[in-house]
């Protein structure tokens, strides 16, 4: 693996970087961060000053206290004067409601761009992965680019919805209580800098510690998701092989597994905490021991004590705080370099940079010396070179392996070709305008995913300003209203997780009107007719023969009963056309195809 | 495409307890840990002591040595501070290590049971749940709810009661200052409760969206085909952005509600520090007290300001704990409608007799007036008989192979296996006995092996009989390809491992059941995604094994239909005619509708001779008016 490298996605499961490579995924992620956080700029520097002067004010507290008991009492126990003692109760006051007013004001700003961030990342990770072509999707299983947004955005939010706030809030504290113990007393403040030194191992220990076991953790929380989601997703499978017992105990060790660690994790916390009240109560009782010997000598104010130990106390508080945000930075900074990977990721079937319109498609399409090899050098498609005049039906026949998906993938610009071009209307699909091309090339595969939502809106994907009459019009070519009309609530009816109460048959339907409602200059399908019955290949078959009159058309079948309406057969064999001609011209003659034909019509009854 | 979250539904008496009854229900979990979790609230309140007894220290220090001059008793109270400094620091460890063990089985236990609960419930429940919405319970959830056992609960408890013995010590010092800030807490109670109304909606709104939101992100990746191949996606986004963006009001409309309570909780301690300070300064001038007490009060008060400000986050986090509890028990408080009898019969040795008995089936929430979906199906399959199941697409063929195994149960008449009625056995038992294949072939994260042999838990997976059964499983599924996979029978497969083309996977589905050598074999369309090639190698192999299995098949193509003894016809809900195919072609027009395509087959060739002169005359037209 030493040769891999770290660009995209690549090595994401792998935890032995070597310095340069992480020095290279840290660029990169705090590349990404900045780009989210170049907008905001005016609203972070408003936010900052807000809770700089939150704190300040926050901070004043004791030193108030320290002039009202060494100055303010004095004066009235003086001279009656309750000038002073006034003057800083009333600061107390102001103080005091402009700290909570602002640090209120400062949790909405605050949230305001950690949520202006997330829906930008959330935005960005959405279309980056609706762009990557599906040889990404492919290669990089729908789990990992479905935690990508989901879980890992979550450890994203998490850092910016607490741990930022505290890490700011809790630092710009302890700085401005220390910076008020020195101005109040300078040897205070000195004694405050000597506990920093412990504070330090202590916190250096408790991050290497931490950063190993909230790795495991991650890990182990991982694969408590990945079991549980499968488990619910394939619950019918689970019943049907008694499958339970066996889960329970699996998923029982996973969460063993997943309660050991963070069992370990709050062990940890179990000795940072009480360390952080241990440095911090010595250090209190240093000061007041330094100040107490000085207060006797006259050196030090009574006032000045109370709030020296005052502060000492509290400059510990955010302490803890701050070190959880450690954790949720560590999650949140694994996440966003695994999100800037899958965001680096360039997609391999990229959109053109100059686009070339084609407003009406006669759906002329031609592969001229096409090579293609999925990664890892197998070349389905040595040298391909074939021309499909505008309005010609292909059916395309051969055994599993032949190349047929490929061809049809490369229609559709699923994927691009190694070498040489595919055009449309002589315009190389590779510059031709997204717009134009999904509107001209449409494919309809055996894999017909429904979407939560209603009938109609499922077809409507085909064209989404569809009225519902189209729509109708649409399911009704291809003979699926009958059954959409007797769904509970006709072209209303949630098709419900999956599509599951719809039958396989019946998805393929509405996939199928979903194709004629986008009504292509080119139509691919690819196994598109294999879980239909009989009657509704049939209704199919008479719609596509009016559908396909006027349009290109390349079908994939394994079943020849959709070949007879091809105008055209060709047969592959290893990424080669063995055979083509007519049907009837092949049927006749004494090829491949006159046997698989002789074979289908034996089988039939 | 877009999905609202309300069609999950709510169980409505669960969110008619208060905070108080709803999170009670936690108990049964909890008892166990609950003997530490005391011992925990025990220590935090000695740490919490601890820490309101240094300013009595304090002020003996101020008033004694520091106002004689006597600095040979500061290293006492000195001694006395840190002493006291050091037992905190025990108090907060003792806390820790008390609640750090229970507080995680807890959370593990609670899982577990949530898991297993959710295997329990029926196929029924889960068309009804989103994943999403489950696994948020599952994880997110219960990690909620054992960090609010032990440390939420904890602090809650021990704050408060560190709050009433602080307030007596303010008292202590002084009646005056003591009341002044006392008085002034009490608007944080006051707007505590107020919060917690707000505060729970919103947050159990944010976590039903960000639920929706996962459910749009998994659409958007499932069906990115769909997507591309119509150029949707940024129609997809612009669906995703208006589901973001609600999240995203949401969550702001929640940092609003804590920033309101953040407001009140740091601005009345100040305001009461400051209406203190003047008291005090007031108060110490008329000789009411001493230096050293408002020294003391001061350090008492400093004290007391993080248990005061920890309520706002403490009753969040419990109000957010009792959203999570209510969410676990919507699942759990779930009847299941599926569940073993009390007195389970049992088939010693089954023949695989199958008897549909005026069968009627209808989902729960089909509207009234909807015939039934299965409307009195009456089918009998002998011992070893091979039964093909056809019916047009949506005729119920595929929710009729779902009862035998009661995925869902009949909701009249009913299915007998050897006599028995299906409901009386074990499901465990029933399921051994009724093997399915779906044609939405689900694998695992396993091996091959593990997968094939998903149903033989009474194979010792290493031994050579459960080889000689997967080899055979594979042979007769035509699933050789797995030999050439990376590592063989061992390569993983399913989400987290290879990804297998749709008819590999079915094949692997269909060597699954045949390994598990059941007594009646159920087949949804097992062979929809095979090529005609393999289709025809895979019925050649099945026909060995059916001829002593009773097996009941979904049939769409005739080739299928060919490997049964006999057939059914599926027809507006029931069975209108069983017989041999041949019989079937004869008698039944509709069964001749739904199997046969010979007759388009032959016009349409008639018209092919036809249109191919046509054709190509055209064609030569065109190639010369190029």
């Amino acid at each position: 693996m030493s040769s891999a490298t770290v660009t995209g996605v690549e090595g994401e499961e792998r935890d032995d970087f070597t310095k340069q490579e992480s020095a290279q995924i840290r660029r990169r992620s705090l590349t990404l961060l900045g780009s989210l956080l170049a907008p905001l700029k005016l609203r972070v520097v408003l936010t900052m000053l807000v809770v700089v002067i939150s704190t300040a004010a926050q901070v004043a507290g004791p030193a108030l206290i320290a002039f009202g008991i060494d100055r303010g009492l004095p004066a009235v126990l003086d001279s009656n004067d309750w000038m002073p003692a006034f003057l800083i109760v009333g600061l107390y006051l102001f103080t005091g409601i402009v700290g909570a007013v602002l640090i209120a004001w400062y949790t909405v700003l605050s949230a305001r761009i950690s949520q202006a961030i997330l829906i930008d990342l959330r935005k960005r990770v959405f279309l980056q992965t609706q762009k990557l072509s599906l040889e990404f999707h492919e290669n990089y299983t729908s789990g990992r680019i479905i935690s990508r947004q989901t879980s890992d955005l979550d450890a994203i939010r998490e850092l910016l919805d607490s741990g930022i706030n505290q890490l700011v809030s809790g630092f710009l504290y302890m700085l401005f209580t220390g910076i008020a113990l020195f101005l109040l007393d300078g040897i205070s403040g000195l004694v405050l800098l000597g506990s920093l030194l412990p504070l330090y191992f202590l916190t250096r220990w408790f991050q290497k510690r931490s950063q190993s076991l909230f790795r495991q953790s991650r890990v182990a929380s991982a694969k408590v998701i990945v079991h549980f989601v499968e488990t619910m997703t394939g619950i019918r499978a689970v019943k049907a092989f008694r499958k339970e017992k066996r889960n329970e105990e699996h998923f029982g060790g996973l969460v063993e597994d997943y309660r050991g660690v963070n069992a370990k994790v709050i062990q940890l916390f179990g000795v940072f905490d009480p360390g952080l009240v241990f440095i911090g109560n010595v250090t209190v009782a240093i000061v007041l021991l330094v100040g107490g010997f000085r207060v006797v000598d006259g050196s030090l104010a009574i006032g000045a004590l109370l709030a020296v130990v005052l502060y000492t106390r509290r400059f510990y508080d955010p302490m803890e705080e701050m070190a959880m945000f450690y954790n949720s930075y560590q999650s949140a900074a694994a996440a966003l370099e695994k999100i800037s990977g899958v965001l680096e990721e360039k997609p391999t079937v990229p959109d053109p940079v100059q686009p070339i319109d084609l407003w009406a498609a006669r759906g002329h399409v031609r592969f001229d010396n096409v090579r293609f090899a999925y990664k890892g050098d197998t070349v389905v498609l040595p040298d391909f070179s074939l021309d499909i005049p505008a309005g010609q039906t292909i059916a395309l026949v051969g055994s599993t392996g032949a190349g047929k998906s490929t061809l049809a993938k490369l229609i559709s610009r699923f994927y691009d070709p190694t070498a040489g071009t595919v055009t449309l209307d002589d315009v190389d699909l590779r510059d031709l305008h997204p717009k134009d091309l999904r509107r001209a090339i449409v494919m309809v595969t055996q894999e017909a995913y429904l979407f939560s939502g209603s009938v109609a809106d499922n077809i409507a994907i085909g064209k989404p300003e569809a009225s519902l009459d189209e729509i109708q019009a649409a399911a009704r070519a291809v003979g699926a209203h009958t059954f959409i009309e007797s769904l509970p609530n006709g072209y209303d009816t949630d098709v419900n997780k999956r599509g599951g109460r719809v039958s396989a048959g019946q998805r393929q339907l509405i996939s199928f009107a979903r194709a004629f409602l986008a009504d292509p200059a080119v139509l691919i399908l690819d196994e598109a007719t294999a879980s239909l019955d009989i009657p509704s290949e049939r209704l199919v078959q008479e719609a596509l023969q009016t559908l396909l009159a006027d349009r290109t058309a390349v079908i994939i079948a394994h079943r020849l009963s959709t070949v007879a309406i091809a105008d055209r057969v060709l047969v592959m064999e290893h990424g080669i056309i063995v055979e083509d001609g007519t049907p009837a011209d092949l049927i006749s003659g004494t090829g491949r195809f006159a046997q698989l034909h002789a074979a289908w019509r034996d089988s039939l009854v | 495409m877009a999905r609202q979250s309300n069609d999950t539904p709510v169980s409505n008496h669960t969110s008619t307890l208060g905070t108080f009854r709803s999170l009670l229900r936690i108990y049964p979990y909890a008892k166990s840990a609950l003997p530490r979790i005391y011992l925990g609230m025990g220590a935090a309140l000695g740490a919490g002591l601890v820490a309101l007894s240094i300013p009595l220290v304090l002020e003996a220090l101020v008033d004694g040595p520091l106002s004689t001059g006597d600095s040979s008793q500061i290293w006492w109270a000195v001694g006395a501070v840190l002493g006291l400094g050091v037992l905190e620091a025990v108090f907060i460890a003792l806390r820790r290590w008390f609640v750090l063990t229970p507080g995680t089985h807890v959370e593990a236990a609670m899982r577990n049971s949530l898991y297993s609960r959710l295997q329990d419930l029926p196929v029924a429940f889960h068309d009804r749940w989103q994943s999403g919405q489950l696994l948020s319970r599952a994880v997110s959830d219960l990690h909620l709810i054992r960090r609010w056992l032990s440390f939420g609960l904890v602090l809650l408890v021990v704050n408060t009661v560190t709050i009433v013995i602080g307030a007596a010590v303010l008292f202590y010092w002084h009646w005056l200052l003591g009341t002044i800030f006392l008085v002034l807490a009490v608007p944080i109670w006051v707007y505590g409760f107020v919060f917690e109304k707000k505060y729970s909606i919103i947050a159990r709104r944010s976590q039903d969206q960000a639920g929706d939101l996962a459910t749009a992100v998994e659409e958007s990746v499932h069906g990115i085909r769909v997507l591309k191949a119509f150029g949707r996606g940024k129609y997809a986004l612009r669906n995703f952005e208006s589901q973001a963006e609600s999240l995203r009001g949401t969550e702001i409309e929640k940092a609003k509600a804590i920033a309101g309570i953040w407001l009140w909780l740091l601005l009345l301690p100040d305001v009461a520090f400051a209406l203190c300070l003047f008291t005090g300064v007031w108060l110490a001038s008329a000789g009411e007290i001493t230096v050293g007490q408002l020294f003391a009060f001061f350090a008492t008060a400093t004290v007391l300001r993080f248990p005061i400000e920890s309520i706002g986050f403490l009753l969040s986090m419990t109000f957010d704990t009792r959203t999570a509890t209510d969410r676990f028990f919507e699942v759990l408080d779930t009847t299941n409608t599926i569940t073993d009898p009390e007195n389970p019969a049992t088939i010693p040795a089954p023949k695989g007799r199958l008897r549909f008995e005026d069968v009627r089936f209808r989902y729960a929430d089909s509207p009234e007036g909807v015939p039934d979906l299965l409307d009195g199906v009456d089918l009998t399959l002998e011992p070893g008989e091979t039964m093909a199941l056809v019916g047009l697409t949506g005729s119920g063929k595929s929710t009729l192979t779902a009862l035998p195994t009661r995925l869902y149960d009949v909701t009249g008449g009913r299915v007998t296996l050897d006599g028995v009625d299906v409901r009386n056995l074990s499901r465990e038992e029933l399921r051994r006995h009724i093997a399915m294949a779906f044609e939405d072939a689900t694998l695992f994260s396993a091996s091959v092996r593990d997968n094939v042999l998903l149903g033989r838990d009474d194979l010792d997976p290493t031994s050579p009989e459960a080889d000689a059964t997967l080899n055979e499983a594979l042979d007769i599924a035509q699933a050789g390809f797995v030999r050439d996979l990376p590592d063989g029978v061992g390569t993983t497969v399913g989400e987290e491992g290879l990804s297998l083309s749709g008819g590999q996977r079915q094949r692997l589905a269909l060597a699954r059941a045949v390994a598990a050598k059941p007594a009646v074999l159920v087949l949804d369309d097992p062979l929809s995604a095979l090529d005609v090639d393999t289709e025809a190698l895979v019925e050649a192999a099945l026909r060995r094994v059916l001829a002593s299995t009773t097996a009941l098949i979904v049939a769409h193509r005739p080739s299928t239909v060919m490997l049964a003894d006999r057939v059914a016809l599926l027809e507006n809900g029931r069975i209108t005619a069983v017989g041999r195919h041949s019989e079937l072609l004869a008698s039944s027009e509709h069964y001749k509708f739904v199997i046969s395509s010979l007759e388009d087959e032959e016009k349409r060739e008639a018209a092919e001779q036809i249109d191919r002169a046509l054709a190509d005359d055209t064609r030569e037209q065109e190639e010369v008016s190029k």
